[in-house]
């Protein structure tokens, strides 16, 4: 485990990645999964453009049409955007907070392996042809009776990838609550932490109605329930229900971890500590709050009565309020400083006015009767893409840039970036500005086609070129990363050369223990702080150089998930297939025995011994970087 | 410090053993999170039972009143309540660095849970034999749903702390295993406090009508 | 190599926690004895009231019932899951939080469910 070079072949390296249990490790393996299917959704989405270029278009069928819908949305959102924020938030939060890892490395690697065996379930569909055809939100009237196995990979696919997520979840909680270099108190947290703290929390409350859900729909579909069936006494509004329950928290799930890495970028290229940081983490906390109190303003449409949809449209507007004190804090903390605009800051600056424009359609739809209007129609389309990916993408693309060095060592080419902005920007707003108007022309969503001569067809065909330049400043990111993968030009701790916290005060990447010492922190922006008062390394140890405590690798949160991955095509061919119903066992017993085998068997770690630490330190220091 | 072989005394055992170090802490912590996120669950499982309860096809016969009988519930509470004393007996011992009876009210705790398992196949065997089957009608879908994932919950408490008395049992306590025993019976404790909501709502409330 | 610091208590010290456990079992056994007996009250009341007993009505016996459970359920967090020690107050917080935010689901769909 020593700095010094081994011989690995590519079979240890492969076991090393597959066993890992290291944060930073992990949080990589992340960013890759979630960078893959975020490529196959956009392909998904390209296809649905395509489709929509022009009126009675036959590139593809109805069904089909209806299987990219779903596995655009489902993907992106669970399989593309929750992964590669959880990617930033494991690499980057323990380096925030001075930890040496989360709290529950084991955990945290089921986790990934989770969702990344659950997310490879869900698109085998593909593979079988029997995709889910019942939207993302996969309302239990349709998704009942559709036809074959697609719904079922839906329901078991999301089951596993949404365990993964709960873990997740815990484990940044309790990394948060307990692991905290000493002098640093919650006030004293950088804001990306923050935001990675309130979306666990709303993790842990708003999964778990989503595996009720699932379980429901599996158990109607699959083991003779009979939840939703009106026939039998059941209740479709129940599914509804309990979807959007989980499914508005979900999107402030998305969206805080997005909030936090933008102020940590703006107080670091306006050189300017962040703006009323209490009332950014009030505000943050509300927003988590006020988020379990609004998902009937999906169903607004429904029948629920006016006082329902009354009580739900007020605090729907309510949220919009601690936003908007976010978008205030965010513009001051740029006013009088000094602005370096790098790519990242780019993104920002792009994400204020594109956020702020899906957030006020946003507070459009949440007026009840106005919604009467525009539910189902593109003008909602038109929303949730512009405060997705106006927010969440855009602090994707603008975190992968600023955190690529801190991960990987080396730095983005920063014009490429630059080049990737325009082109995703302005494919960005080509696609979804015009939608706001297909909405208001009365075009509805999930339409396969569309008849010529309503005035819609200049629209589309607007939109989809807007896709296709988003396209190509995708290929050209991954071109920029590639290069910078060949070509390794090293970097040190601090690349952008104003890092404000913990993480720029190590090396680019950190040495697998990360902190040779837990560090001492005396305030908010430690490492500028430490600059300020004349410690150019920015980093004040707590302690003396010591042994360090570090968890083992392991195969067996591989071999749980891999038991469930067996299970769920036991359980979906059960009724057709005599070894349905062992297979389903067998997987179970699977990850039943990798559990016990995980209780039984006594796993305390290894130390890194204090001379190993010093040689460490010693190399890295000498190479100029790690 | 070797967690799993330093020799404790009682006048050297921590006073709260299953804190005492960073994991056990972490694990604390986790766990009461964990269980937090357990009570949305079952709140969500109420809530749908609550809204399809009595609700069937047409000409359906089974209502909650004629259904449930008090008497077998009473048992069940008075078990898995009388478990959970148990528990916290164990806790105890554990606390003052008593292994051995540790494990004896450990394993009272257990055999306590499996009377209640038992008694509740029972009941569950009595409904199916009456024609009240998981698909019957979405009330049956959703009886079955809530209170068997509360007996599946029972059942892996079961599993797990007859795999840690096995699995401890040459071992005596030290710092790696007390924080087993002690999230092991916050779960136990936990299940406890969902039978008490399924007493109230699902039996009492349903005699009611 | 410690990570956690080793104290002897002394005689009379380790007197004292005895007492204090010992004091605390017996509070426990009392927790649980007023547990078994609120759950006979909810039971009998149920009872009582199935058999037309005077005074036991459904608008009395509901809201008593739901009481009594919500009271058995406090007692068991705060006593037998130590919530009431020192060092709780992480788990009170997401413990309440999501007994609220739990609450808002049952509320829905008693009231919102369209038949």
């Amino acid at each position: 485990m020593s700095s010094v070079a081994q011989k690995k072949g590519f079979g240890a390296a492969v076991w090393d990645w597959m066993t890992t249990v290291d944060h930073k490790k992990i949080g990589i393996l992340y960013l890759l999964g979630g960078a893959f299917f975020f490529v196959l959704g956009g392909i998904e989405a390209l296809f649905i453009r395509w489709q929509l270029l022009t009126p009675q278009n036959d590139f593809v069928t109805a069904g089909m049409f209806n299987d990219l819908i779903t596995m655009h949305g489902t993907t992106m959102i669970f399989l593309a955007a929750m992964p590669i924020l959880f990617g930033f938030m494991n690499a980057i939060v323990p380096l925030q907070i001075g930890a040496r890892d989360v709290a529950f490395p084991f955990i945290n690697s089921l986790g990934f392996w989770m969702f990344m065996l659950g997310g490879i379930f869900l698109n085998l569909s593909w593979l079988f042809g029997e995709v889910p055809d019942a939207g993302w939100t996969s309302y239990a009237s349709l998704s009942l009776v559709s036809p074959g196995h697609g719904i079922d990979f839906y329901a078991l696919g999301l089951q596993i990838a949404g365990a993964g997520t709960l873990m997740a979840g815990i484990n940044f909680l309790v990394t948060i609550i307990n692991m905290r270099a000493p002098g640093m108190t919650y006030m004293r947290m950088p804001l990306f932490t923050w935001t990675t703290f309130i979306a666990s929390a709303m993790i842990l409350f708003a999964f778990p109605p989503l595996t009720v859900g699932l379980f429901f729909l599996t158990f109607d579909r699959m083991f003779g329930g009979q939840f939703f069936n009106h026939l039998m006494g059941g209740n479709t509004i129940i599914w509804e229900h309990i979807f959007w329950i989980f499914g508005h928290p979900e999107v402030y799930i998305l969206i805080l971890p997005a909030f936090g890495i933008f102020s940590e970028i703006f107080s670091t290229f306006a050189r300017k500590r962040l703006f009323g940081y209490p009332s950014m983490v009030f505000a943050t906390v509300l927003i988590g709050f006020l988020g379990f109190m609004v998902w009937a303003h999906h169903m607004f449409t429904v029948g629920l009565g006016p006082t329902a949809n009354a009580i739900f449209a007020v605090a729907t507007m309510a949220i919009a309020v601690p936003t908007g004190v976010k978008i205030f804090n965010w513009l001051l903390t740029m006013w009088g400083g000094s602005i370096k605009v790098t790519t990242p800051m780019l993104y920002a600056l792009g994400f204020i006015p594109s956020f702020v424009m899906g957030g006020v359609t946003g507070v459009m739809q949440g007026s009840a009767p106005l919604d009467y209007q525009l539910h189902d129609s593109y003008f909602i389309v038109a929303h949730f893409h512009y405060v997705i990916v106006g927010g969440v993408v855009l602090a994707i693309l603008a975190g992968t840039h600023y955190w690529w060095p801190k991960m990987f060592g080396t730095m983005l080419n920063e014009t490429l970036g630059k080049i990737t902005f325009v082109f995703f920007f302005i494919g960005f707003h080509m696609t979804f500005l015009i939608q706001h108007w297909l909405g208001f022309w009365g075009m509805p969503r999930r339409v396969w086609t569309y008849m010529p001569n309503q005035g819609w067809d200049l629209a589309n065909m607007i939109s989809t070129i807007g896709a296709i330049s988003m396209g190509i400043g995708v290929i050209i990111l991954v071109f920029n990363a590639i290069m910078a993968t060949i070509k390794n030009e090293r970097v040190g701790n601090d690349p952008w050369g104003d890092g404000r916290t913990l993480e720029w005060a190590i090396p680019s990447p950190p040495p697998f223990y990360n902190f040779p010492q837990t560090p001492l922190v005396r305030g908010l922006d430690s490492v500028w702080l430490e600059k300020m008062d004349g410690n150019e390394s920015g980093f004040l140890p707590a302690e003396p150089v010591k042994d360090i405590h570090m968890p083992y690798g392991s195969i067996l949160p591989f071999i749980m998930t891999l038991g469930l991955f067996i299970a769920g095509f036991g359980a979906m061919f059960r009724l057709e297939h005599a070894w349905g119903l062992p297979v389903l066992v067998g997987g179970l017993v699977v990850t039943f025995f990798a559990m016990a085998a995980r209780s039984v068997r006594d796993d305390l770690g290894f130390y890194v011994t204090k001379e190993e630490v010093l040689q460490t330190e010693k190399e890295i220091a000498q190479r100029g970087h790690n | 410090m070797d967690v799993l072989n330093h020799k404790f005394t009682p006048e050297t055992w921590p006073e709260h053993p299953e804190r005492a170090t960073l994991e056990a802490k972490n694990k604390f912590v986790g766990f009461w999170l964990f269980l937090g996120g357990e009570t949305i669950l079952f709140a969500t499982l109420f809530a749908t039972y609550l809204a399809l309860r009595n609700s069937g096809p047409d000409g359906f016969e089974h209502t909650t009143q004629s259904l449930y009988d008090l008497k077998l519930v009473l048992v069940m509470t008075l078990l898995l309540l009388t478990s959970s004393l148990t528990s916290v007996y164990a806790v105890y011992h554990m606390r003052n660095f008593n292994f051995k009876k540790m494990q004896i009210w450990m394993s009272i705790t257990a055999l306590l849970g499996t009377g209640f398992l038992m008694v509740e196949v029972y009941e569950f065997v009595h409904y199916v034999g009456l024609g009240f089957t998981f698909g019957s009608s979405a009330f049956a879908s959703a009886f079955f749903t809530l209170v068997g994932t509360h007996g599946l919950h029972v059942a892996v408490g079961l599993v797990w702390i007859t795999l840690l008395i096995w699995r401890n049992a040459k071992r005596g306590l030290n710092l790696y295993n007390a924080t087993k025993y002690y999230t092991f019976s916050l779960y136990w404790h936990f299940i406890d406090v969902v039978w008490v909501f399924i007493f109230t709502v699902v039996y009492l409330m349903g005699v009611i009508g | 190599m410690a990570e956690i610091q080793v104290t002897k208590r002394t005689p009379a010290q380790q007197q004292l926690n005895r007492k204090r456990g010992k004091e605390g079992m017996r509070n426990q056994i009392m927790m649980f004895s007023l547990m078994i007996f609120l759950t006979l009250c909810s039971f009998g009341m149920v009872v009582a009231y199935q058999n037309d007993v005077l005074g036991m009505s459904g608008y009395f016996v509901l809201p008593m019932v739901l009481l009594i459970a919500a009271v058995l359920v406090g007692l068991q967090f705060y006593y037998f899951m130590h919530m009431a020690e020192e060092e709780h107050g992480i788990p009170q917080f997401f413990m309440y939080t999501g007994m609220i935010l739990g609450g808002l689901v049952p509320l829905a769909m008693l009231t919102i469910v369209w038949w």
